[in-house]
């Protein structure tokens, strides 16, 4: 792994958003949204209910989550699209550059892109709602993480399904973490759920991450259970992303799919 | 006595094909350095497809690819490293500026000291003036200078040039021609250009290979090849073999 490619795919990254409003506000916009107006869903039900455990740090605290875990995803996806976008993967696969050092530049890239939109939101929690996570601190890390792996799965999938079936696919990949928050129990437990949709969310990391989640903000225990499922179904989906994608690109060098790329190519 | 410099580009039995149809079927040749090579043929013929499986885009069925004495099978980094290419259809992202995808490539490429390589590009290729303008924006001329400075960057061994000067008006292909001709005579280097300009290649290339459904048809230095079939210029000869092979096909 030759660590100038993988800079090379971040220092672009932040070239185009330089020069682009466009590419910087959904970097923070959409979560900042999100937090306000979940912050204040929050803050009404507390009010009306009367409830025995305040509602605004779990609520705020799984938004916030939720909302990291879609901008790591993104932000693998949205690196890619710019190749897509600009016809560029005769350019970049034409060269020295591997298949993993091109997922490792785009794994860098949403690093650094999901990094600012948590930031915005720790931010919007403490000086809107007086949220600290501080009290959790080092505890939330584990489920961050966990959360970033399977974003990052999730991520190298969908560019797996682009590749392989072409631009116009990239509207099936933006609204999958929508399709999957039902089934993860961000806002509620998943013994909510109905038996088959709580065997399909206990197949995904998130589902333990949040049920983790919430037995810390309920009564401050770790969940070291919950984490150590999730960490093992996180390596899992990391492991078949990457087949996947290596396999799609195989597909793609063999049958000349990556040669021909294009929006008019590939159907 | 020391072994010559291997060739810079060695192809053998290569063959690819789509659904049983033969795309490149079995084609050997090589460039030495210093030395430009034109790919010719009718469209389909398969010269995109030897450059692409050369550039490592394209899996071939059978066959070997060497570049400067390295296996691309083998050795993909380090046998793409010394080599690079500049293609009609492969221009550089247009969203981004001279400077920032040159600098974005150089990257790519593993090159230390990008920024130095860079300046000195920019300058070598007089890119300077519209270094931070976005490469979308430029004419066909200034992004087919563009191209070619990205091809450069990693001072290859081997330059694939395909249809480098198609969508150029007649002196900005002259110019690019005689740029072309300089970086590589004397410096090298070697190049595989395709065209569908027969003037342009009888004038830059010191062989040329005949393409036809996938195989080679005849090769030679142009000129010598222009008279051994008896004809005045290489297009009449592609003409004339585009009509015979034609016909034998019906």
């Amino acid at each position: 792994m030759n660590a100038r490619r993988v800079l090379a795919l971040l220092r672009r990254q932040f070239d185009l958003m330089r020069s682009s409003p466009a590419r910087v506000l959904p970097l923070f916009a959409w979560v900042a949204v999100d937090m306000v107006l979940w912050g204040f869903i929050a803050r009404y039900v507390e009010s009306i209910a009367r409830a025995t455990h305040p509602v605004l740090p779990g609520l705020l605290g799984a938004v916030l989550l939720w909302d990291f875990f879609a901008r790591v995803m993104q932000g693998v996806t949205t690196t890619f699209f710019e190749d897509v976008w600009s016809r560029n993967f005769l350019n970049l696969f034409g060269s020295p550059l591997s298949l993993t050092e091109y997922a490792a530049g785009l794994v860098a890239a949403s690093i650094a892109t999901s990094s600012i939109g948590l930031l915005v939101m720790l931010v919007l929690a403490t000086a809107l709602f007086g949220l600290s996570f501080a009290a959790v601190g080092v505890l939330m890390v584990p489920f961050l993480l966990l959360l970033f792996g399977f974003g990052v799965a999730l991520g190298l999938a969908g560019c797996a399904l682009v590749l392989r079936y072409g631009p116009a696919a990239e509207w099936l990949i933006w609204p999958i973490p929508a399709l999957l928050s039902p089934f993860v129990g961000v806002f509620y437990p998943l013994s909510t759920l109905p038996a088959w949709m709580q065997a399909v969310g206990w197949c995904l990391p998130p589902s333990h991450v949040f049920e983790g989640l919430r037995t810390l903000l309920a009564g401050g225990t770790f969940a070291a259970g919950e984490l150590a499922v999730a960490l093992v179904l996180t390596g899992l989906h990391l492991l078949l992303a990457g087949w996947l994608l290596r396999r799609v690109f195989n597909y793609a060098r063999r049958t000349g799919l990556l040669a021909r790329y294009s929006a008019e190519s590939v159907s | 006595m020391a072994d010559p410099a291997p060739p810079v580009l060695t192809v053998g039995g290569l063959a690819k094909s789509y659904g049983g149809r033969p795309a490149v079927d079995g084609v050997s040749f090589s460039v030495a350095r210093d030395e430009i090579v034109g790919l010719l043929g009718p469209n389909g013929a398969g010269k995109t497809t030897i450059i692409s499986m050369v550039l490592g885009l394209l899996e071939p069925d059978a066959g070997r690819v060497t570049i400067d004495g390295i296996d691309l099978a083998r050795r993909r980094p380090a046998a793409l490293s010394r080599a690079n290419f500049a293609a009609v259809y492969a221009p550089l992202p247009g969203n981004l500026t001279v400077r920032q995808n040159l600098r974005f490539f150089a990257g790519v490429y593993g090159l230390s000291r990008a920024a130095v390589r860079v300046d000195t590009l920019l300058e070598q290729f007089e890119l300077e003036a519209l270094a931070d303008r976005r490469c979308g924006l430029l004419s066909s001329g200034e992004q087919a200078r563009v191209g070619l400075a990205k091809a450069m960057l990693n001072t290859p061994a081997l330059l694939l040039l395909d249809e480098p000067t198609a969508s150029l008006d007649p002196a900005a292909a002259q110019a690019l021609r005689a740029r072309i001709v300089g970086l590589t005579r004397g410096q090298g280097r070697g190049a595989l250009w395709t065209s569908h300009n027969m003037a342009e290649v009888e004038a830059v290339c010191d062989r040329v290979l005949l393409l036809w459904k996938g195989r080679i048809l005849l090769q030679g230095e142009p000129r010598a090849l222009v008279r051994a079939q008896g004809e005045t210029s290489l297009e009449a000869l592609f003409l004339r073999l585009a009509g015979d092979q034609a016909t034998e096909t019906a």
